[in-house]
């Protein structure tokens, strides 16, 4: 089949012309990052002199190591949990089917188009009146239940395809429905999982929203939420308010290049899913 | 309404930047009937013992503060004190007050930017690059594509703002290409402040959509495209013969997607603009933010929060319903 020449070329220009757009804010951060921090950084320049040093002041002016642990201990709240709710959910839904499970199902996809903003006020009043309010739970609690739509019906996904001549077998050999769970299926759903696993990470971690309502003290934030901290402690100087922003960002870059190929098939497959 | 003490606690004084980004809001979709298997006896009753779990934060955490909302956009409350029964008031405010019609305005504005741009770009690119070869330098550039989706929208707020500035990046390139006259501080001015704004949004989606398109365009049977070449189309015939058909489903779940981005975009405006200057990019999340927050007035946010919702609905179902029809 024939591409034309100039087709192609004109494919692989637009091509660079995105990459490059795509770039060129996180260029344009570094080399404002990199410039005098007690001075207004002109555009995008190497500096003569790079200011890695903007790095460190950033890192502890920021508290960037403590709003890394508060982060971490809102992931590890979010994540694992509902990880393990939503993979029992999933399998009951996919392979068990119960009666009534397609209107459990539609109930779980309807949450889908709920935005975040609509529940905030009540979300707030409710934290107040369970005394989590501007503790890291204010956020882990509401979080579970609003990443559960999608997580049912992702894990859901998966166990609808797991071939049923599977537990027909361990059924004949006697197994009991959670035998067969934990020693059949759950193994079998370890890529769905880790897929899951990613995403809730990558959206836990960036979850901004709840964090800047809920949680008064920066500090107890997830990072993304930490940002507004630092605009106000930067507003002076924005090569620090640039470096601690890069900080702030870059597990969840170093995460992404490490699972990569993970990470986009499951971003794919959720939107498509989802 | 029960008894509440203080207001939020706002971090003091910084930028109000916008909207959850990675909120994993996602198509309604298709639910295909399925094969009964066991339902019943011990193997039902497990069932719904591995649901309940799922049921309960989900309820716990989303439709009783759903119906809480409800309940609270009844109400005339400042959060504090008592509450005195209103009826449709709040609704009636939400749909008649310049301010509040003005930031939905703003955000229906935003599709063109969370949502035409990016498809647009992504169809464009997508077809124009179907046949490059997979490679690694074709991995290279779908995983720099993806950064965006990556960096929390907070960030590129942050990232764009400095962009924007007077001695920003965008200036500096528009000066170098000799079109100093139109610089400014693009956030800053009344008239550009909403699509460049809107432009942060195309930056953050672009990619999603591209790699997207581009994965639904591998499946396209290529027998279809050497059809319509040796019936001799061009490049555009080809693409709305071929392409743009196959891949209808994919453009429509990127629509439920990048809309809904569009319609509840927070973080991004929050570290931007907050909204600004004056209500240029004033959008309905930072609106019950506010109205809810800053100025007390918990049943007013409320009743936002549920038009915002319906809001979502009436455009996500339609798009759903569309690309259902043909198949």
């Amino acid at each position: 089949m024939r591409t034309s020449r100039s087709e192609l070329f004109l494919g692989r220009l637009l091509l660079a012309v995105a990459i490059i757009l795509t770039l060129l804010p996180l260029i344009s951060m570094l080399s404002a990052a990199l410039q005098p921090a007690d001075r207004n950084p002109t555009g995008l320049v190497w500096p003569t002199d790079p200011q890695w040093g903007n790095f460190i002041t950033a890192f502890e002016v920021g508290n960037v190591w403590r709003l890394m642990q508060s982060s971490a201990f809102i992931v590890l709240g979010v994540v694992p949990a509902s990880l393990l709710i939503a993979t029992l959910a999933g399998y009951a839904l996919g392979a068990l089917a119960p009666k009534g499970g397609r209107a459990i199902l539609i109930f779980f996809v309807a949450g889908l188009t709920i935005p975040f903003e609509a529940l905030i006020i009540p979300l707030y009043y409710q934290s107040q009146a369970m005394g989590t309010l501007n503790t890291q739970w204010a956020v882990i609690f509401p979080l579970l239940g609003l990443f559960m739509p999608f997580s049912v019906f992702w894990m859901r996904a998966h166990f609808i395809n797991v071939p049923r001549e599977l537990s027909e077998a361990s059924r004949v050999d006697g197994a009991s429905i959670w035998q067969e769970f934990r020693q059949i299926q759950l193994p079998l759903a370890v890529p769905a999982l880790s897929a899951l696993a990613i995403l809730l990470f990558l959206w836990t971690w960036n979850q901004f929203l709840l964090p800047v309502v809920l949680i008064a003290n920066p500090l107890d934030r997830t990072v993304a939420g930490a940002l507004t901290f630092f605009q106000g402690q930067y507003s002076l100087s924005i090569p620090l308010l640039n470096a601690g922003a890069l900080l702030i960002i870059t597990p969840a870059i170093i995460v992404f290049l490490i699972f990569q190929r993970q990470f986009v098939r499951a971003l794919l497959q959720g939107a498509v899913k989802g | 309404m029960q008894e509440a003490t203080t207001g939020p606690v706002r971090d003091t004084g910084q930028g109000e930047p916008a909207a959850t980004g990675s909120a994993p809001t996602g198509p309604v979709v298709a639910i295909p009937k399925q094969r009964k298997r066991r339902s019943v006896g011990r193997a039902g009753y497990s069932a719904w013992l591995m649901l309940l779990p799922a049921l309960a934060v989900y309820i716990g955490f989303v439709i009783f503060p759903m119906l809480m909302g409800l309940q609270y956009s009844f109400y005339d409350w400042n959060g504090v004190g008592v509450s005195t029964f209103i009826g449709l008031a709040n609704y009636v405010e939400v749909l008649t007050n310049p301010v509040l019609l003005g930031s939905i305005l703003n955000a229906i504005t935003l599709i063109l930017f969370f949502t035409l741009i990016p498809i647009a770009t992504g169809l464009m690119l997508a077809s124009l690059i179907r046949s490059m070869r997979q490679g690694p330098a074709s991995s290279a550039a779908q995983t720099i594509l993806f950064l965006p989706q990556i960096v929390p929208l907070a960030a590129a707020g942050i990232a764009w703002s400095w962009m924007y500035a007077q001695t920003g990046t965008v200036n500096q390139f528009l000066n170098a290409i000799g079109l100093g006259g139109i610089t400014r501080s693009w956030l800053a001015d009344y008239d550009t402040a909403l699509p460049a704004v809107g432009l942060i949004g195309s930056w953050v989606l672009t990619g999603l959509c591209t790699v997207l398109l581009l994965t639904g365009i591998g499946k396209i049977d290529s027998s279809l495209y050497e059809a319509v070449r040796l019936d001799g189309a061009g490049w555009w015939r080809e693409f709305f013969t071929v392409t743009l058909p196959g891949l209808r489903q994919e453009i429509a779940v990127l629509a439920t997607l990048t809309i809904i981005a569009a319609l509840s975009s927070f973080d991004i405006i929050y570290t931007s603009t907050q909204g600004g200057p004056g209500r240029a990019t004033l959008v309905p999340g930072i609106s019950i933010f506010r109205i809810g927050f800053t100025q007390s007035d918990v049943g007013l946010a409320s009743a936002f929060g549920m038009v915002l919702m319906v809001l979502v609905l009436l455009v996500v179902l339609p798009i759903q319903r569309l690309s259902k029809v043909n198949d």
